[in-house]
């Protein structure tokens, strides 16, 4: 029958919520193999906690907490909002809890730690949580609320998602990348393009991506206002997680007859490299038709290019040259194990001989908390995932989002630039 | 339940960070956040805005992050109802959690102009426009989402 059919992420919904079949539109009650909060969100889901009165947590193995966005402190109410995280989690004995030291931007750390594994369902109080549908599970942002209800009781409620099949078709020329990929799509169908609607990926071209592309992918998934991205489980899924953890998963596929709302092809050959311009992800523009643009300041990390990948890449473009007088080029990479391979690798010490600076994790500049703020009329190409009115800065600033070659080759030219320009 | 106020109107994509930007999430204090709600899209929302008033949007609204310090922040201006053709999935989630009422209405979205005096009746989702004598339709809540919403928000369902 039809009906029966399902999408890769219907079929993890209805697993989670002990159901046989799982329908667009229908409400379900899923358990949740983790719940995970920042240092923003996680203490209005404690306040939210001692108000209702909870006394204990589902699982102190499955609630993760990770300080970052304004770690280390970067003021006195950051440094109460961090402390209050420290102490819930001592107070009830959390064992994912990740503090300065340790912490890494938490859409980068989960998926490295291997706290996350194909099939499971998994909701995070921070928007890019959606990146994990990489290694093939469901995983979608939420409140602090819904976050206190999951830590409380293991479960939260989700309304079935139909979804969107992008199938991806060769591969990627040399000097594009994964980024280019999902600005391109989010340009086609625009930023509430998948609005309430899992984004499916699948096609020959997965093969081609590696896990930091596919999981800079699913991270702006809800750039295009999905509820989640979802890659299909392969060898290069399993050997990652294998490297990971040895925690036991299901693997789940989608039907190859399930309905989908829309199929949507795209040529990877043909993906040139690609920026958003402000005031939105969805305003992108490829070279041909970007002008001269004078910049201000580069940003390469973030939990959409903050992987060692992507560090790569900046070095590539950057060792031997030099960024351009009257730029900054910020440097942040997104875990502390990305920090330490940098060092090991010599792409540290090309980046600062490139004169660039190189930070500690932190999602910082990318939503305008610290490391990096724009003044009034000041341009920033960066490889964050938002570019909004004041997201980095002063309402008259403005955000290009782009691929670490594209930043990297834009802090040596001081104007928007693709690597072709100068390699 | 009922709201009652004039219409304060925008447009498409009105995002997390314009309705509270991240500079002001250091702290999650209702009050703190309200007096920044829509600065960076809006200087003069305060001076607008009276208790009881209604934010009406185009598509989309809330779409960005999931800072549940955005419906709060709302909340606490007085904002009795916010009206939007789409809203997006964690704005909205967020605000049936912490009792932000919400209505999707594209013929609301399009018909209700800035500072018309509006109406809505939560149980029948029936919006009017006092000024234009005009009724719209809203989507009505599933009731698994209205059990929800009668129960003031997600945590007291615990």
């Amino acid at each position: 029958m039809s009906d029966t059919k399902m999408t890769m992420t219907q079929k993890i919904l209805a697993h989670a919520a002990g159901l046989e079949k799982a329908a667009p539109g229908q409400l379900i009650m899923a358990k949740l193999d983790l719940v995970m909060g920042n240092d923003i969100t996680s203490p209005v889901a404690m306040n939210a906690f001692e108000k209702a009165g909870c006394k204990s947590v589902f699982d102190k193995d499955k609630i993760a907490l990770i300080m970052d966005h304004f770690v280390p402190n970067k003021d006195i109410k950051a440094a109460q909002q961090a402390k209050q995280c420290r102490e819930f989690a001592a107070r009830f004995d959390i064992t994912n809890f990740y503090d300065v030291g340790k912490m890494g931007i938490e859409h980068a750390l989960i998926p490295e730690a291997g706290l996350c594994a194909p099939g499971e369902c998994i909701i995070g109080a921070d928007s890019h949580t959606c990146t994990y549908g990489a290694v093939g599970a469901f995983s979608t942002g939420v409140g602090s609320t819904d976050m206190c209800y999951g830590m409380t009781t293991g479960k939260l409620w989700f309304k079935v998602p139909s979804a969107l099949k992008i199938e991806l078709k060769g591969r990627l020329p040399k000097w594009s990348a994964a980024k280019d990929i999902i600005l391109h799509l989010i340009g086609m169908i625009g930023v509430d393009g998948a609005l309430y609607r899992s984004l499916e990926f699948c096609g020959d071209g997965v093969a081609a991506l590696s896990m930091e592309d596919r999981l800079c992918i699913c991270n702006m998934a809800i750039e295009a206002g999905a509820k989640n991205g979802i890659f299909p489980v392969d060898d290069i899924c399993r050997k990652y997680i294998a490297e990971r953890t040895d925690r036991k998963y299901t693997e789940f596929s989608a039907d190859e007859d399930a309905a989908y709302d829309k199929h949507i092809i795209i040529e990877l050959d043909k993906i040139k490299p690609t920026v958003s311009f402000p005031h939105l992800p969805s305003n992108t523009k490829t070279f041909d038709e970007i002008g001269d643009i004078k910049i201000d300041q580069c940003v390469i990390g973030s939990c959409t290019n903050g992987r060692i990948e992507d560090m790569r890449a900046a070095a590539e473009i950057l060792s031997g040259r030099q960024v351009a007088d009257g730029v900054r080029c910020i440097v942040i990479p997104a875990t502390q194990k990305v920090y330490l391979q940098m060092i090991n690798e010599g792409i540290t010490q090309a980046l600062v001989n490139a004169g660039c600076v190189v930070s500690t994790p932190t999602c910082g500049p990318c939503l305008g908390g610290y490391m990096g703020i724009l003044a009034e009329n000041e341009r920033c190409v960066s490889t964050t995932n938002r570019n909004f009115v004041g997201r980095m800065g002063h309402t008259k600033s403005e955000v290009y989002l782009a691929s670490p070659y594209v930043a990297a080759a834009s802090a040596v030219t001081g104007r928007l630039s693709c690597p072709q320009d100068i390699i | 339940m009922k709201a009652d106020g004039k219409a304060i109107k925008y447009g498409n994509n009105v995002d997390t960070d314009v309705i509270i930007p991240a500079r002001y999430l250091n702290t999650s204090d209702p009050q703190e956040l309200a007096a920044h709600c829509m600065e960076d899209i809006d200087k003069d929302f305060h001076q607008k805005m009276h208790t009881g008033d209604l934010i009406v949007a185009q598509a989309n609204f809330g779409c960005g992050s999931s800072r549940e310090h955005a419906p709060m922040a709302i909340k606490a201006t007085g904002v009795s109802c916010v009206i939007a053709k789409t809203f997006a999935r964690i704005f909205y989630r967020n605000a049936i959690n912490i009792g932000l009422p919400i209505i999707e209405c594209a013929e609301a979205a399009d018909g209700i102009e800035d500072g018309d005096r509006v109406t809505v009746d939560f149980d029948t989702g029936v919006i009017t426009n006092v000024t234009k004598n005009e009724t719209y339709q809203g989507q009505p809540f599933p009731e698994f989402l209205i059990n929800i919403i009668n129960s003031s928000g997600l945590l007291n369902t615990l």
